[in-house]
């Protein structure tokens, strides 16, 4: 089972990540975006980090909702009311039980996911952050690391797609043959899941 | 790449510390990043909330002001702000007669906006907001972001502006808000990439001897790239652009809008060209404007903005406004 102390250590992993992984992920939004992926996402992880240790939520969900909150107040841009939904979502899906199961945090993701698609009107194919969510909650039903190796796999895959929704849309064909950025860090959170389980 | 910064971190809180010693007509907040106009709320008075994300100035700061904006949001470069900071602004401006908020049209400004007018309508504040999307270098379809916001954002905020002054009614407001926004096309051109303060280096590479057509204001790369042409061929380019999508029957205000490196000895020549092209089409101009309003950074290159206009909006336009980046007749 996964208490709230899983899910704190679960969000410094992906902060830690994100940190490592900023410049790539804004090198990667420098040919189809503009240019400040990793820095939006890491001030906001930043802030989450900070807020996980002022205030100690007691329960997977709290936590989850907190992160979220933090989110939207912080990165801006399309990442920060995508992202904060998605962990803000599954926090309150997460109820306010103690401890939970990878299969109801898997419930859980699969609520978060839907009201991403539901607020950025992406569906799988579209090259964005979808593209690593939905696969990496589908396997998590396997493991975390089947959900690991899905969601990078997801990612890898938006190379060859042409861009319908976000930023990159406005390259139109031009679009093609770069890995998603939003796609790239959506794979991080699974990356960091996978490490909190396995530590 | 040499910037007049001191570290790319604090560009936006360093330039908002700027405009506040600057203008003292204006509510800085640095913190909490809005620019408010000093003696808002005005009584009776529709108030207009902006925002977005910084390096396109003196959009959105700079328009604040009597006949304009009341309040701004100021993201982080090319990032569209937070709910909380237009939550802040709608509250301190809004004097009971509701607020327009004025959204360019990117994923992020839209999902921002829509989560601070629900936040803002849960403290009791009648918000009304208006999309812009003038850009017809961006197909609107269900397979795109739709078209993007530039230059038609200053016509939107200046009448608009201009009608909350003479104590019209919210409905009112947005209802002229959104005709000007419908009758407004933009196309633009890059003769170079940008540099954000956070990379440092172009987000793209554009060889000397090429230029962009149908570029947006983030540094993003346009639709296509050609080798240079002179002024009057990219004049050509861009309003025959913009009249495949408009066609006016009425007189038009243009503003020719340098996107912030490319001097006003160029973009009053470019004008000229302009000028001559609307012209040969039989376009009739109203009004023009020409310099740097809506840019991206150090990016040299122009674009055009046409509005077709009757009467009513040119009267709009032509009263008196007082912005620190727009200001006449008073």
């Amino acid at each position: 089972m996964l208490d709230a102390d899983f899910f704190r250590r679960w969000m410094t992993a992906t902060t830690a990540l994100v940190d490592r992984e900023a410049e790539r992920l804004t090198a990667l939004d420098s040919p189809i975006g503009d240019a400040d992926h990793g820095s939006n996402l890491q001030r906001g992880f930043t802030a989450v980090s900070a807020a996980l240790g002022k205030d100690a939520p007691a329960t997977p969900g709290a936590v989850l909702v907190l992160a979220g909150r933090q989110l939207i107040s912080t990165v801006g841009g399309a990442s920060g009311p995508l992202y904060g939904t998605l962990l803000r979502r599954t926090g309150k899906a997460l109820g306010d039980s103690g401890e939970v199961s990878k299969e109801q945090l898997a419930e859980a993701l699969r609520a978060g996911v839907e009201a991403v698609r539901t607020l950025g009107g992406a569906a799988p194919g579209d090259k964005t952050m979808v593209d690593a969510l939905v696969p990496a909650v589908e396997a998590l039903g396997d493991s975390f690391a089947a959900a690991r190796t899905a969601a990078v796999e997801g990612a890898e895959a938006t190379t060859p797609l042409q861009a319908r929704k976000g930023r990159a849309s406005y390259l139109g064909e031009r679009s093609i043959g770069h890995q998603d950025p939003g796609a790239t860090s959506a794979a991080l959170i699974f990356v960091a899941l996978e490490e909190t389980a396995g530590e | 790449m040499r910037m007049l910064i001191n570290v790319p971190e604090t560009v936006v809180a360093d330039a908002l510390r700027g405009m506040a010693a600057a203008h003292p007509e204006l509510t800085v907040d640095v913190e909490n990043r809005v620019v408010a106009r000093r003696d808002a709320p005005v009584a009776g008075q529709v108030a207009l909330v902006s925002g977005g994300g910084s390096g396109h100035e003196p959009l959105h700061g700079g328009f604040v002001g009597p006949g304009m904006l009341s309040a701004a949001c100021p993201g982080e470069v090319f990032t569209s702000p937070v709910p909380d900071q237009m939550v802040r602004a709608a509250a301190a401006v809004d004097s009971g007669a509701g607020v327009l908020f004025v959204v360019k049209n990117y994923t992020g400004d839209v999902l921002n906006f829509d989560m601070a007018a629900e936040l803002a309508e849960d403290e009791g504040i009648r918000v009304a907001k208006v999309l812009v999307n003038d850009d017809v270098a961006v197909t609107d379809s269900l397979y795109t972001a739709g078209r993007r916001g530039t230059g038609a954002t200053l016509f939107v905020e200046k009448i608009a502006g201009a009608a909350a002054r003479e104590g019209r009614p919210l409905e009112q407001v947005e209802a002229l808000a959104r005709r000007v926004n419908d009758s407004s096309r933009s196309f633009g051109v890059a003769l170079s990439a940008v540099t954000t303060p956070a990379k440092g280096s172009p987000t793209f590479d554009l060889p000397s001897g090429e230029l962009e057509l149908g570029i947006g204001i983030h540094g993003e790369p346009g639709r296509e790239r050609r080798p240079m042409m002179t002024s009057g061929e990219i004049a050509e380019a861009a309003v025959d652009a913009v009249l495949t999508d408009l066609v006016p029957r009425n007189p038009v205000l243009v503003l020719v809008n340098g996107m912030g490196a490319t001097p006003l000895l160029e973009l009053y020549g470019f004008n000229a060209e302009v000028q001559r092209v609307l012209g040969e089409r039989g376009v009739a101009v109203a009004r023009t404007l020409v310099g740097n309003y809506v840019t991206s950074l150090d990016m040299a290159g122009a674009s055009v903005t046409l509005c077709e206009i009757d009467e009513e909006l040119l009267g709009l336009w032509d009263a008196p406004v007082s912005t620190p980046g727009l200001r006449w007749g008073m």
